[in-house]
């Protein structure tokens, strides 16, 4: 049987990308954000994935315009990197494991998820700066993907308890696929920022560190939190933490914390990221 | 259990220098928006750099909005409907940052913006809501 394994929570910042591409994870200003993911690196090695279930959210690369789904699934065989305005990133084609995602598809619409399938789509930074912060600079990603993409920009999202129980429902769809497969689920995005207006730079160190400090033993907290208070306490684009909420609920009751960290700023946001070891 | 997640969405207008970008808005923008998601390729964004005006006359957008992308004024792009994640290919396509184009609404200049978040940010002490002013 399929199993979730772990997850990893992290935001996926277009500008840490960049700073890969172009080599830059040494410099004075990108040093200490890259530090914090030396763990998962190596942590990684040997806990490598069949399958990565990667949440996200489309930055209008490929939805949003014409169709803007709160729940979308990725249905082709492969996805190639957007290019977001600057050429596509450097990195490997994503390539999906279709079983497993066409067995989610259809256990998710019968535990009432009504989840929209995308035969056809790039992936832009949301999904593949995680990849590269955990993977590196591979010719290959070494697993498979599927990329589950959240509606956060277009309000009223869907909300941290919605969230919650797709996680909770994505942890039964694994369970129920006949083949041994170990599979991750990442959650990315956050942490607190504000892209627009003359509040923008918003961070709120306080909510970010409480959010990190809850979600591993006491997420329940987390879960009541309301789409107004994350804008109010983490800027229009903070809400992207919700994603994390679909990571923790999908890894079921106990988790071993192996990893954390948080540092201000990458470019306009709050960096924070996780690694989570299911015990359940 | 308490239904909390719900509100009414007028509270959305109660941040202040925040702009939601709801149901509406998505349509009052969608061929801004169509036109920022043109310049995700590079014979489109060669086409707008050789003669700006003539390719935004190619999409249904109004004068208003057109006149404000020529300007590079994502203010009033957002006022008019726009939402970052598409109006950043406008940046993009200019090679600025992405810190850059959210700096320039900021009332800050690049650098002072820089500076900012290189200290941690803006407080949200005092920005959460215009009618608790907290």
């Amino acid at each position: 049987m399929a199993r979730i394994s772990a997850g990893i929570a992290t935001s996926h910042v277009p500008a840490i990308g960049a700073a890969i591409d172009n080599g830059r994870t040494r410099d004075e200003y990108w040093a200490p954000v890259f530090e914090g993911y030396e763990f998962v690196k190596e942590w990684v090695k040997d806990n490598t994935p069949d399958v990565v279930i990667l949440v996200y959210n489309d930055h209008a690369s490929a939805l949003m315009l014409d169709i803007v789904p709160t729940f979308a699934l990725g249905f082709a065989e492969e996805f190639l990197p957007a290019d977001e305005g600057w050429g596509r990133r450097p990195v490997p084609t994503v390539h999906n494991h279709l079983e497993l995602a066409a067995h989610i598809a259809e256990q998710l619409v019968i535990d009432e998820f009504d989840i929209t399938l995308i035969n056809e789509m790039d992936v832009d930074h949301g999904l593949t700066v995680p990849l590269s912060l955990v993977f590196g600079q591979p010719e290959e990603w070494p697993c498979k993907v599927i990329p589950l993409a959240v509606n956060v920009t277009q309000f009223p999202t869907p909300s941290g308890e919605r969230c919650w129980k797709l996680g909770e429902a994505l942890r039964n769809a694994v369970k129920t696929f006949p083949e041994d497969l170990n599979v991750q689920v990442w959650g990315t995005g956050g942490m607190s920022h504000q892209l627009q207006g003359t509040r923008a730079g918003l961070i709120n160190a306080e909510f970010d560190q409480r959010f990190i400090d809850l979600l591993a033993h006491e997420p329940e907290e987390l879960k009541y939190i309301t789409r107004i208070e994350y804008l109010r306490e983490t800027g229009t684009e903070g809400i992207e933490l919700i994603m994390w909420l679909i990571m923790r609920a999908a890894l079921g009751y106990g988790v071993e914390e192996k990893h954390r960290f948080y540092r201000v700023p990458a470019s306009n946001t709050a960096v924070g990221h996780v690694v989570y070891e299911a015990r359940s | 259990m308490p239904r909390t997640r719900l509100y009414s969405l007028d509270e959305l207008d109660d941040i202040p220098g925040t702009k939601v970008f709801r149901a509406l808005e998505s349509r009052q923008a969608y061929h801004l928006h169509k036109f920022c998601m043109s310049l995700m390729s590079e014979d489109n964004r060669a086409a707008f750099r050789a003669d700006e005006r003539a390719y935004l006359d190619r999409y249904k957008m109004t004068e208003e909005q057109k006149q404000a992308v020529l300007a590079r004024d994502l203010t009033k792009l957002i006022e008019l409907g726009g939402n970052m994640y598409f109006l950043v290919k406008i940046a993009s396509t200019d090679g600025w940052s992405a810190q850059k184009a959210v700096s320039s609404m900021s009332g800050m200049s690049a650098e002072e913006y820089a500076q900012m978040m290189k200290d941690g940010g803006r407080s949200p002490e005092g920005l959460r809501s215009k009618k608790d002013q907290n």
